[in-house]
């Protein structure tokens, strides 16, 4: 039987009627709350903060719920809100030297001042699932009930960053003095290509985690090698201040939890600059290490042309990856070709028709002019 | 046009959000990109698009747009494959009647904004009507040069030999231009200009057009326009003048022989059925035709899930 992919208005409301029936499933089934995703999906809140761009853990945990766990359709919605909230400033630059640490490794020493301080890490658990807490029942293994908060020493103070205590000895290029450049705003102008470093990390602080991860695993495969070593991956929280005009000084305005990795790269140097390490960064939202790393790798390969090396490997094709990076975006893009499309379709099939008629084709150099595109 | 938040003329725009969504700021930043576009026609301006709560690739550029034109005053035509019908249309005209309490209509004739994509309506548009374009890819170099650094250079300086070549070898090699729809056209004897994937039998439409024609890519961030009764020209060769698709058979229902035809499948046997793509103009002619308006017949009339 004859389908028309014509809807209308009553198609619309059962689809979404359905929608809203799949995503809340069994009714027998306790409704999840916010602050079970909140608290027990924290990750995947995380995740739809840092590339929804809005830092809200209800309002994300909201948008887990309503796109029933699919991160990028959470992710659309928190954008599409983000979108619509008055911007009345930027904040002082948040210090992560000053951050209180709840993580902190670095693999480029054994030891350093403040020490090594592993936190909560999937890194060394074996992946075994724990049938344990299939049951509900807390996990013999894990007994999050006798977890140590990080105390003393470690996290009491602030730890002085790798690079920073590389840099005394010049060892690794400077970081940017925060100020000394108007900061871009890709969300307010739109990205011109070339992009200085401050719209390409807002960019990679966006992108979709899949798209970068798998860019970044190609640098360490040989797309634009660049020798990596992790100076220092650290998370925890920081203060967000914000100087009012009237004010003349900065307040705290809040708290955010923030992964922010520091990347060491080998660099032999050029006339003007003496061979030192240069960085690669990544900055995250909540818990977001394989990003925060990934965008870190990236960040490092798309400054090959600033540092004078081949521009050969996609990582490093800064209108390759700035473009095509968004998770929004792409999903919107992909995703529209479930719109009809039978206008050109139909154009195309007439085209195909004749071409079909004509063949085989008109020799070289003797074309056929063809009067009308008529349907046989 | 108005900016008052949540308030248009008539009190129904949604609660929480700006009149037509887009807070007033935006709608400047667009209106002013919409004014240079109208200044430079054919040229791609650079907008800071947001998003919006349809997705990317789904008419956002053109949203913007409208958002940013739309009054309380205004009445909305949206069409999709030229049809009012289909479920993006549907759902782009609630999202204005919802933020921005327009009336919104069929008719093309009663529109003052109608968005489109892929399709120009076949009745000519008047002087006091804005044609507002869906683009996906708005750079007509796109498929000949990926780099928009270069696109960008090859239009300052009009290089435009690469697509010329481009045409040529389809003639060199099949006969014919393999474009059957988003044909490039060159607008005021200057910029090449993407119609949008329109089907090249709607190109001629653009030219001269007494009405506005404004062009929103929202993912890309660009925008152009059409300025009225502006000279926009198909890609040809003198010796291969540019010609549109027309159909030895005349539209199933209204009996049309000068509009775009959908090819419907009516039957597992290969029967055929064409009819016009403007369900507006088939209606009007049937209606003119037979005194009163009727419907396609597996066109559902409650505006339903059309599955036979």
């Amino acid at each position: 039987m004859y389908v028309a992919v014509k809807g209308g208005t009553r198609a619309i409301d059962q689809a979404h009627r359905l929608l809203a029936k799949a995503r809340r499933g069994d009714p027998a089934v306790p409704e999840l709350g916010l602050d079970q995703i909140d608290h027990q999906l924290g990750l995947a809140v995380d995740r739809v903060m840092a590339e929804g761009s809005l830092y809200d853990r209800r309002l994300a945990a909201l948008a887990i719920k309503q796109a029933a766990g699919d991160l990028v359709e959470a992710i659309f919605l928190l954008r599409a809100f983000r979108t619509t909230l008055v911007r009345f400033g930027a904040s002082v630059p948040i210090d992560t030297a000053a951050m209180a640490v709840d993580r902190r490794i670095s693999a480029a020493f054994k030891d350093l001042p403040g020490g090594q301080l592993l936190g909560a890490t999937f890194d060394y658990t074996h992946r075994l699932l724990d049938f344990a807490l299939a049951a509900t029942a807390p996990s013999a293994t894990e007994r999050p009930d006798q977890a140590e908060t990080p105390t003393g020493g470690a996290a009491a103070e602030p730890l002085s960053r790798v690079a920073d205590l590389l840099g005394r000895d010049g060892l690794i290029e400077a970081a940017p003095a925060p100020g000394a450049a108007e900061v871009g705003d890709l969300t307010r102008d739109p990205l011109a290509l070339p992009a200085g470093r401050d719209l390409r990390l807002q960019a990679l602080a966006r992108a979709d985690e899949g798209f970068l991860l798998g860019l970044a695993y190609s640098t360490q495969r040989g797309f634009g090698a660049s020798h990596p070593f992790a100076g220092e991956i650290r998370r925890g929280t920081v203060e967000v201040e914000f100087e009012p005009e009237e004010l003349g000084f900065p307040v705290v305005i809040g708290e955010i939890a923030v992964t922010e990795v520091d990347m060491i790269n080998q660099y032999a140097g050029s006339a003007e600059t003496p061979p030192q390490f240069t960085r690669g960064y990544g900055l995250t939202f909540g818990h977001g290490e394989r990003k925060a790393i990934a965008m870190a790798l990236v960040d490092r390969a798309l400054r090959a042309r600033e540092l004078g090396e081949p521009v050969t490997a996609p990582a490093q094709d800064e209108e390759f990856v700035l473009i095509h990076g968004d998770a929004v975006e792409a999903s919107g893009f992909v995703q529209h070709l479930k719109l009809p499309h039978y206008v050109d379709f139909q154009a195309e099939l007439d085209l195909l028709r004749r071409l079909r008629r004509d063949w085989p084709a008109t020799p070289h150099g003797d074309p056929v002019g063809d009067p009308e595109m008529a349907v046989p | 046009m108005t900016d008052e938040i949540q308030s248009s003329a008539d009190g129904r725009a949604a609660p929480g959000y700006s009149y037509g969504y887009l807070d007033a700021q935006t709608k400047r930043m667009v209106r002013r990109a919409v004014l240079k576009a109208v200044a430079i026609p054919g040229y791609q301006v650079a907008f800071a698009s947001r998003e919006m709560p349809l997705p990317y690739g789904w008419g956002t550029g053109a949203l913007h747009i409208t958002a940013s034109l739309i009054g309380p005053d205004d009445v909305l035509k949206v069409i999709d494959q030229g049809a009012d019908d289909t479920t993006n249309a549907v759902s782009i005209r609630r999202f204005f009647a919802r933020t921005a309490g327009v009336r919104t209509t069929e008719a093309t004739a009663d529109a003052t904004v109608i968005q489109t994509r892929h399709r120009v309506p076949e009745r000519p548009l008047g002087p006091d009507q804005v044609l507002v374009y869906q683009v996906p890819i708005p750079e007509p170099l796109r498929w000949i040069e990926p780099r928009e650094p270069e696109c960008r250079r090859m239009h300052a300086l009009e290089d435009y030999g690469a697509l010329y070549v481009r045409l040529y070898e389809d003639i060199a090699h099949i006969g014919r231009i393999a474009t059957s729809y988003n044909y490039p056209v060159m607008v005021n004897g200057r910029y090449v200009m993407s119609p949008s994937p329109i089907p090249k039998f709607d190109n001629p439409k653009l030219d001269r057009m007494p009405a506005l024609q404004l062009f929103g890519a929202g993912r890309e961030r660009r925008l152009y326009a059409v300025p009225p009764y502006t000279t926009v020209k198909s890609l040809d060769f003198e010796d291969h003048p540019f010609e549109v698709q027309h159909w030895e058979t005349p539209c199933g229902l209204c009996g049309a022989t000068d509009s775009f035809l959908d090819e419907v499948i009516v039957d597992d046997a290969g029967g055929r059925l064409y009819v016009c793509s403007d369900t507006d103009h088939c209606a009007r002619r049937r209606a003119i035709r037979d005194g009163s308006a009727t419907r396609a017949p597996w066109r559902d009339d409650t505006d339903g899930p059309e599955v036979a």
